[in-house]
């Protein structure tokens, strides 16, 4: 990853668009820009978007039927374990959950629920069901996504911005150590080495738990740090690209300060592919990280996603798969409107004005 | 720029709704055990971590320890285990037939958290409904040894021939399927728990969150249930021997990381950390066996290599024994797990069978091995061990299972010239693999549910059905167990399972590695915390000095 990202570090101008590409190699997302483009036909934003929702429903729909078949071939099942179950409870066990009936039945009745948001009951906790488990556990992933998801842009921006600012001067150095730490260490680590040093230590934060807002700050930084490092490199490298700009130059010629050129000129461009990058990384970051969760005791949803799969908990993959993905879905869909927002010259629809 | 500054200002908004949500939290500025009180004044509260959300505190449906360390706390049957011996609790005295068969114990004026009173009906009620095939219980089988409990779950009888009455408010008789010596054991176990039947038969979901719905009858009673958050138990006050009881409040919290748990209670926030309810990380053992803070319990569980006795050539009882006996157990222990395992050269557990700690042959007994590995070539009709079948060892797939089986790998090869080659899985791809032969040797660790060898031999009884997996059967060890159940003595009751367990090791479906130990750390001045060999704890009388 960081050999790959390593590219937008070096000095020869990357262009913003490849710095997209490179990051789209590892984080899921749609090929934003071509997809504008093809929209470029008459139309408008409504027809766009309802158009965007139901290819939503179609990947939704082929999202759900992998999900159900992988799961099923999955060895093993819900009520595994090593004192196995007698084979009469078994059998009640299957026919409460359906299970027992054919596989074309069980998909049927799957869809139905799902589009009825109707998850059902979870496997693994008796007493709860898998929307239950959704609507308590997202609430927290999300509070803790969004501190997150601020400290990133925010920092990550700023740190940017700087390091581009003072390009080759010790801020771009010290900018750049610092994302190159944030990228290549590990988030355990990270939790870990801040638990250390500012609860056990310094005593300045309770090391784990949810408790109050001073429980978020840990594990929120542990979370922010690596798409801080993230952000603030992509934003260096398409400042950089930005500022070698002609457009920059007749500013600088019309006799416009520094700081009125940075902020109406430059970052306006430059923010494009960090905005591009967000909308993967706010569906990764809201639904939760399960390292993150485990290491810092978060009630969140990421840790459903991890144990729900070890556990064969069938009803709580799905729903949270199937949750998962349309929060994915939609925060690209969010990120191609705002395209049209920041940068007027990208069209979602109507005519050829573009560029 | 107008629409930039829209963007900025929503999300903004947006932000400072965050914010104002979480006002919501409580704030929660006391730290464990707040030091330098003096005895009068220490709270009475205690922090601990159960790490997982428990399956179900409905005691007809747990089925895990998690669940079990709740409901201990919260929940109490007619006998409570204290220092490894059943004592009555829910019950006040009892009869039992000559034939040991029939059970009439007399209940105490004892009430649920809510005031009611504790009847015999409750008792009934709970385990006709954890029998009940509708109510799919996972471990309605702890129940079948009352009369009928087995069929009525099989839909094979009804509920009126389960062997369970309640003859008047306070009188409950058990009719058992056969003499079970161990039954005082049994009535300590969770599944035997009563529910407040006035309560569930007008809620059937009583148990899914906490409530006025959600009485107990044990030393505390759960105040609030924050899912795969928090348990907040408080003392409770109907109790019948609240008196006895000094914990105020006990909080379980749910943090599934052994490195935080540690730091949590070198933090202060956790009076506990480690077993029962949670787990150290193995990589502080031994610095903490050192600073003299480790405590360490031996309990009632083992960690074996089951051998599939009809795959070649481990249907030879020599090779399996050569392997056996070259297992170097003491290295295993001081060197991977660390934790103060005891070495097992039989099954059944030294908090059972104290002369266990011996066993039944010698650890790492390299000539013996060699012996038997010579022996088992010559009747599989081999010149050399090169000649052996390929044999692969299988475990689920964890860091200390994959240490322990490049150990045993690494003496095979030392010590018998075998080569053994590894295979991990994922676990429910591993047990069920194991369940259905699909393996040469693999890993298990087994523990028992209630104090009884029973737990460990019946496993080996029979071929089909259980849990055996090694498709070893045998005669001769099959009846001593069917006479055991019949034996009233006890002294000839355990010389029965003895020539068992011998006949076990003789044979060698399984190779035996250690018996687990717990570990754990706790406050200095936390007192009364009953660790049972079974690995549970009950912290009715817990106190801090």
């Amino acid at each position: 990853m960081s050999n790959l990202s390593g590219h937008i570090l070096n000095k020869t101008a990357v262009k913003g668009e490849e710095g997209i590409w490179v990051f789209s190699a590892h984080i899921p997302s749609f090929p934003v820009k071509e997809h504008l483009q093809e929209n470029g036909g008459a139309g408008n934003l409504l027809r766009y978007i309802s158009k965007r929702l139901l290819y939503m429903l179609m990947s939704l729909f082929l999202i759900v039927t992998a999900t159900f078949f992988l799961m099923r071939a999955a060895p093993g099942g819900p009520f595994s374990s090593e004192k196995q179950v007698p084979p009469e409870i078994e059998k009640n066990l299957n026919e409460y959950y359906g299970l027992d009936r054919p596989w074309y039945i069980q998909y049927v009745d799957y869809l139905v629920s799902v589009a009825k948001w109707d998850f059902g009951p979870s496997f693994k906790y008796k007493g709860q069901t898998v929307n239950d488990l959704i609507n308590e556990g997202f609430p927290v992933s999300f509070f803790l996504g969004m501190e997150s998801l601020f400290i990133a842009i925010s920092v990550g921006i700023l740190l940017g911005i700087i390091a581009a600012l003072n390009h080759n001067k010790w801020q771009d150095y010290g900018a750049m150590v610092f994302a190159v730490l944030g990228i290549s260490v590990p988030s355990f680590i990270m939790a870990s080495v801040l638990q250390y040093f500012l609860a056990i230590k310094l005593g300045w934060f309770p090391v784990a738990r949810w408790e109050s807002l001073q429980h978020t700050v840990l594990p929120a930084l542990a979370l922010a740090a690596t798409p801080t490092a993230f952000i603030a490199r992509l934003t260096r490298s398409s400042m950089l690209e930005v500022l070698s700009n002609d457009y920059i130059r007749t500013a600088k010629a019309k006799g416009l300060s520094r700081r009125q050129i940075t902020v109406k000129h430059a970052i306006r461009n430059a923010i494009l592919p960090v905005v591009t990058y967000l909308g993967p990384l706010s569906a990764q970051i809201l639904t939760g990280s399960f390292v993150i969760e485990k290491i810092f005791g978060i009630p969140g949803l990421g840790s459903h996603f991890v144990t729900s799969i070890t556990n064969r908990d069938y009803t709580t993959i799905m729903g949270v798969t199937v949750f998962y993905s349309i929060l994915l879905l939609l925060s690209v869909l969010l990120v191609d409107i705002a395209y049209g927002f920041i940068d007027p010259r990208i069209k979602l629809a109507g005519g050829k004005k573009g560029e | 720029m107008k629409k930039r500054s829209f963007m900025l200002l929503s999300f903004m908004l947006a932000l400072s709704l965050f914010l104002s949500a979480c006002g919501g939290f409580q704030k929660n500025n006391e730290s464990a055990g707040e030091k330098g009180n003096k005895a009068a004044d220490v709270p009475q509260e205690l922090h601990v971590n159960i790490k997982t959300e428990p399956f179900s505190l409905n005691p007809g449906l747990a089925n895990d320890s998690v669940s079990a360390n709740v409901l201990y706390q919260t929940f109490e049957g007619l006998t409570r285990i204290k220092d490894g011996k059943p004592q009555l609790a829910m019950a006040e005295s009892y009869e039992v037939s000559k034939d040991l068969k029939t059970y009439t114990f007399k209940l105490r004026d004892a009430k649920w958290s809510n005031g009611d009173p504790v009847t015999a009906q409750d008792f009934e009620y709970a385990w006709k409904w954890a029998l009940d095939p509708k109510n799919q219980s996972q471990y309605a089988y702890q129940l079948y040894y009352v009369k009928n409990g087995q069929a009525f779950n099989e839909g094979k009888a009804k509920a009126e021939d389960v062997g369970v009455k309640a003859i008047d408010e306070k009188t409950l008789q058990v009719t058992l399927e056969n003499p079970t010596p161990y039954f005082l054991e049994l009535t300590a176990f969770y599944t035997y728990f009563p529910v407040n039947s006035k309560i569930a038969q007008k809620n059937p979901k009583w148990y899914a969150n906490a409530g006025p719905d959600y009485t107990s009858n044990g030393p505390f009673k759960m105040t609030s249930w924050e899912h795969n958050n928090k348990i907040v138990l408080e003392k409770n006050e109907n109790y019948w021997d609240a008196k006895n009881v000094k914990l105020t409040k006990i909080d379980m919290v749910m943090v599934n990381d052994n490195n935080t748990e540690l730091s949590m209670f070198n933090n202060g926030e956790l009076d506990w950390a480690g077993m029962p309810t949670g787990q150290l990380p193995t990589d502080s053992l031994p610095q903490l066996k050192k600073e003299g803070k480790l405590h360490i319990q031996p309990i009632a569980s083992v960690y074996m290599f089951k051998f599939n006795t009809e795959k070649a050539p481990l249907n030879n009882v020599n090779i399996r024994k050569a392997l056996a006996y070259a297992i170097d157990r003491k290295a295993i222990v001081e060197n991977v797990t660390k934790g103060e395992q005891i070495p097992a050269m039989a099954v059944v557990p030294p908090t059972m069978f104290p002369e266990n700690k011996k066993g039944y042959f010698k650890d790492n007994d390299v000539k013996k091995a060699k012996e038997y590995l010579q022996k088992g070539l010559q009747e599989l009709g081999l010149k050399d061990v090169k000649d052996l079948p390929p044999i692969t060892l299988s475990y689920n797939t964890d860091d200390a299972h994959a240490k322990i089986a490049q150990a045993v790998q690494d003496m095979w090869k030392k010590n018998l010239g075998i080569e053994v080659k590894l295979e991990n899985a994922e676990w429910a791809v591993y047990i069920e693999k194991l369940h259905s032969g699909d393996y040469q040797i693999g890993r298990m660790g087994w523990s028992g549910d209630f104090n009884d060898p029973i737990n460990f031999l019946e496993l080996f009884r029979d071929k089909e059905g259980g849990n055996n997996d090694t498709n070893w059967e045998n005669p001769k060890y099959k009846q001593l167990l069917i006479d055991s159940q019949k034996e009233t003595d006890p002294e000839k009751r355990k010389e029965l399972l003895k020539q068992a367990e011998a006949i076990l090791m003789d044979e060698m479906p399984i190779a035996p590695v250690y018996f687990y130990t717990n570990t754990w750390v706790q406050k200095d001045n936390l007192k009364g915390v009953e660790v049972s060999g079974l690995g549970d704890v009950q912290f009715k009388w817990a106190y801090f000095e």
